[in-house]
């Protein structure tokens, strides 16, 4: 019997589960774009067939970092930057959890940069979700990475001389197998891009455009969404690396001048999520490592087997 | 000082297998009975650069390299450069031979490399007179082109364990087998033969004018070789860890690679990852998943692991962390040992923060107190750190095997199992209290893991109430701070009552003098103490392991047994001696410090000696490379 009865429970699940008891009640702005990926979320869980036991959502700090304070899953609300590195390591220790990370673009973009690309290399078995709202809320609207160059805050108080951060493309190029773009503001497509990503076997990043509307009231996610999948003048093949570069860099290079594409971008179902091609290497086991620790019958190598080549 | 022991210096340049080559000599002395302890010195660079290996081997045990060395097998520097006046590194052919002839004992025996040292440069060094003068026998000795002869010039080093072996008189055999189980073929058969001829080549040419001989020995049970970087790894693997992840950083990286050697063929799981800052975090992600986890690091390498160090705190993720210090500030001497980390373990990390430190001594300790470590951070669910350095990490000696035939604990200490969790206490909308203040035990609530049913939990950096959800309110703030506090009481109980206790004593029970030291200086202090006793002395020792908690009952017990004390410790400013003050709040004025912060750990005499200038009362420095910082209010 399985030490982790919550995992691959099959049974009927209301998304109400998914919403905490008692308390706490969001501590989100009124009209904030992280509602949107909340809702999403609730959604997209039960329809891809996950309870929330089996569920860990490891989150950065933010306003975004909160999100699994109002999500009732298994959750790990970590440091600024660092819900990545934490996230992988979960799923290594047990694949057969569902990590979901999830933070902001300052977050996630910025201080987690590094952990951003690596973890997109190696095509950790996970969902990222990017709450990009193009400033830093909760430490009061500071510039962030994806901030337009130009944008004036109480620390770039000139305007910034940065040209902003290209995420999809950066995910693309560092190794990511589904990049997607979605909105608060479109929230069925947001629930569909959710649900796929869970169900992408690899890195799924998902840079989700939320909007702030107490610190960043000129962002340009208020403008309207062009969905690529459903328009007609866009009919990239979401499987090809080139095609997908180009319109991310199309849409990335005018992102805020006007025009906002969202939706699947790039889609690699082919490529090995890093948990099967460490087990291919021989360097991870074929149970889930945590199951060990509560099975009576495990055996367990010594030191002393080892001391052979020391005598 | 006597020859019932001989240390055997093998020194070359980097890259020149120096390392492989005393490895197996100290082996083969393991293997004839002897007690063995090895000592590595090498410079930051991967090839040339002056390097060398000490083995101290004698039929009693041996905890420290020693003071000197009695006989020198210099291989001389094959990937010395220096093509213009000012050499890049200075490096000179003969500078594993120039190097070491300062701490070369009287009597002590000289096998140089003809071959590779020229006679011109030797004629520079005025050997002859220097060895007429301290009564240094010297044997030239082509290895180079003995190896040669052979088809390998790089075998010179065979060559020269042949030449050893024939003026040590020792049995080659051990030596054989030795290398029949590392090579094999054609490779193996030029070795053979180089080791032959230059052992038959050095019993016909040479006249022994020497006396020094291998000492012989005879082990009851059976031995093994190890550094303490194996114990700390084995130590890990016994405590049931699985899961490591590290960035490479000397001294480090070796209990990183033999447990990443390991691991797949224990179902265990190892990561190198992109910097310290991840490593330390995918520990605690794994650990959270419910895997006992690990990661490590070197100073500059574990000051971005303080981040996840404090988070694994406030989530109460259960969390070890090695740190293998190396002389500092910043890159420092980046092979080279010291113990100055001592002060940034203990307090890395912002707040009222708290974790338990242990800073073996040796390598049994080593391999004792990672498993300790373990233990206290599942069962406490706390950080636990093991502290060690350069000199620990790379020195061997021989370990009684039977030390290691225990088993494995994967117990993952205050964790619930699924049937556990359903009695647990839950609030009332159904969530477990993970962080339940009420009914703690020792600080500890018990947790869940992410997947079992009925546990569902938020682990939060933030402050949080029992269910895990960030939280401001003030009484909730002081009974989880309170409760968190509770912990490290309850270790140090646990560690005073229940386990044997981590520090260790030197000398006689009743003495006028103390020596206290901690980590690594252990066994040259050990050594020194023996020697001032023999020597009509009063004095006793204590080695102290427990950094935080502080060892306090036993650290209160030695000072107020004895009249002085003396801190011994590898660092400038005194760290260890500053902990005693704070944690006690006195004995200020019976402590001075005996301090060496040059690269190199101490050895018994300068021990020996710092002790005699502290008693004589002289207003004076040692001559060795030591420092005293006198007591408070001196």
């Amino acid at each position: 019997m399985s030490a982790f009865n919550a995992i691959g429970e099959e049974r009927e699940i209301d998304r109400d589960e998914f919403t905490p008891g008692v308390e706490p009640q969001p501590t989100w702005c009124p009209g904030c774009g992280d509602f949107g990926v909340l809702k999403s979320l609730k959604q997209a869980l039960p329809e891809a067939g996950k309870n929330p036991e089996e569920v860990l959502t490891v989150t950065g700090i933010g306003c975004s970092g909160k999100l699994n304070s109002y999500l009732d899953t298994y959750g790990f609300h970590t440091i600024h930057g660092r819900s990545l590195p934490v996230a992988r390591a979960a799923k290594l220790a047990n694949p057969e959890l569902e990590v979901i990370a999830a933070g902001g673009d300052g977050d996630g973009y910025g201080i987690g940069g590094n952990h951003f690309i690596h973890t997109a290399r190696e095509n950790h078995d996970m969902t990222y979700i990017v709450f990009n709202n193009e400033i830093f809320g909760l430490t009061k609207g500071q510039t962030s990475p994806t901030s337009p160059k130009g944008h004036k805050s109480k620390t770039q108080p000139s305007g910034s001389a940065k040209t902003p951060i290209r995420p999809l493309s950066q995910s693309l190029t560092a190794g990511a197998s589904y990049v997607a773009r979605t909105a608060a503001v479109n929230p069925n497509q947001a629930k569909e891009i959710i649900k796929e990503a869970i169900e992408h076997d690899g890195f799924a990043h998902v840079d989700f455009l939320t909007q702030c509307p107490t610190w960043n009231k000129d962002a340009r996610q208020y403008v309207p969404y062009i969905d690529i999948q459903e328009s007609d003048d866009y009919d990239h093949d979401v499987n090809s690396r080139e095609e997908a570069a180009e319109i991310m860099r199309e849409t990335e290079d005018v992102l805020n001048e006007g025009t906002v594409l969202t939706g699947r971008y790039y889609v690699d179902d082919d490529r090995p999520s890093y948990q099967q091609e460490k087990k291919a290497v021989g360097e991870m086991p074929d149970e889930p490592l945590a199951e060990r620790y509560f099975d009576d019958d495990a055996e367990w190598e010594r030191s002393y087997d080892l001391l052979e080549r020391h005598k | 000082m006597s020859d019932d022991e001989l240390i055997w210096r093998i020194a070359g340049g980097s890259g020149d297998g120096i390392d492989s080559t005393s490895q197996n000599f100290a082996k083969a002395l393991m293997r004839s009975g002897l007690n063995v302890f090895t000592h590595r010195h090498y410079p930051s660079r991967i090839r040339g650069g002056h390097t060398y290996v000490e083995i101290r081997a004698a039929e009693r045990e041996v905890q420290s390299r020693g003071d000197g060395y009695n006989f020198l097998l210099s291989l001389g520097d094959s990937f010395a450069r220096n093509p213009q006046e000012e050499a890049f590194y200075g490096n000179e052919e003969i500078k594993p031979l120039s190097e070491n002839l300062d701490e070369l004992r009287e009597g002590g025996v000289i096998v140089y490399d003809s071959g590779l040292i020229s006679d011109e440069d030797v004629a520079d060094l005025n050997l002859e007179e220097r060895a007429e003068e301290n009564g240094w026998h010297v044997y030239p000795v082509d290895l180079r082109g003995l190896a040669k002869e052979h088809g390998r010039e790089v075998m010179r080093n065979t060559a020269g364990v042949g030449v050893t072996a024939a003026l040590l008189d020792l049995d080659l055999e051990h030596i054989e087998d030795l290398m029949s189980d590392a090579m094999g073929g054609d490779v193996l058969e030029a070795n053979l033969e180089i080791l032959h001829d230059a052992y038959e080549m050095t019993e016909e040419d040479f006249e022994f004018e020497h006396d020094l001989r291998a000492p012989t020995g005879d082990h009851d049970t059976e031995q093994a070789l190890l550094s303490g970087s194996n114990a700390i790894a084995y130590g890990a693997i016994d405590a049931g860890c699985r899961f490591i992840a590290g960035y490479p950083m000397t001294p480090w990286t070796d209990v990183f690679t033999i447990l990443s050697q390991n691991f797949p063929d224990m179902g265990g799981v190892s990561e190198q990852v992109e910097d310290e800052i991840a490593a330390a975090a995918l520990a605690v992600g794994a650990s959270h998943a419910g895997v006992k986890s690990m990661s490590g690091s070197s100073g500059g390498g574990f000051a971005l692991m303080s981040e996840p160090l404090g988070l694994a705190e406030m989530t109460e993720t259960p969390l070890v962390l090695i740190e293998s210090m190396r002389a500092g500030p910043s890159t420092g001497l980046p092979t080279k040992p010291e113990q100055s980390d001592l002060e940034f373990v203990l307090y890395t990390s912002q707040a009222d923060s708290q974790r338990v430190v242990f800073a073996p001594g040796n390598i049994e300790e080593a391999y004792e107190q990672t498993r300790l470590a373990f233990d206290i951070a599942w069962d406490y669910q706390i950080p636990a750190i093991v502290i060690y350095d350069q000199k620990l990490s790379g020195e061997n000696k021989n370990v009684d095997i039977e030390f290691f035939d225990r088993e494995v604990s994967p117990d993952l200490g205050s964790t619930l199992t699924e049937d556990e969790l359903r009695e647990a206490a839950h609030d009332n909308s159904g969530k477990f209290k993970r962080f339940n203040y009420e009914d703690a035990e020792d600080g500890v609530s018990p947790r869940s893991i992410p997947g079992q049913k009925g546990g569902r939990y938020l682990a939060t950096g933030n402050e949080h109430s029992p269910v895990g959800h960030i939280n401001e309110d003030p009484d909730n703030r002081v009974a989880q701070m309170e409760r968190r506090l509770e912990k490290l009481e309850a270790i140090r109980t646990e560690l005073d009552e229940e386990r044997d206790s981590t520090q260790t004593y030197f000398g006689p029970d009743e003495a006028d003098y103390g020596i206290i030291t901690w980590g690594s200086s252990q066994g040259a202090v050990e050594e020194a103490i023996e020697r001032l006793n023999n020597d009509g002395h009063s004095v006793k020792g204590i080695s102290v392991s427990d950094m935080m908690p502080f060892a306090e009952k036993e650290v209160t017990e030695f000072l107020e047994s004895v009249d002085e004390a003396m801190v011994v410790e590898m660092n400038a400013t005194g760290q260890f001696r500053g902990l005693i003050q704070k944690e006690l709040g006195r004995y200020g004025d019976k402590m001075t410090s005996l301090l060496k912060f040059n690269g190199n750990p101490f050895e018994p005499g300068e021990v020996v000696e710092g002790y005699e200038v502290n008693v004589a009362e002289e207003d004076q420095q040692p001559d060795a490379q030591v420092r005293i910082e006198p007591a408070a209010g001196d």
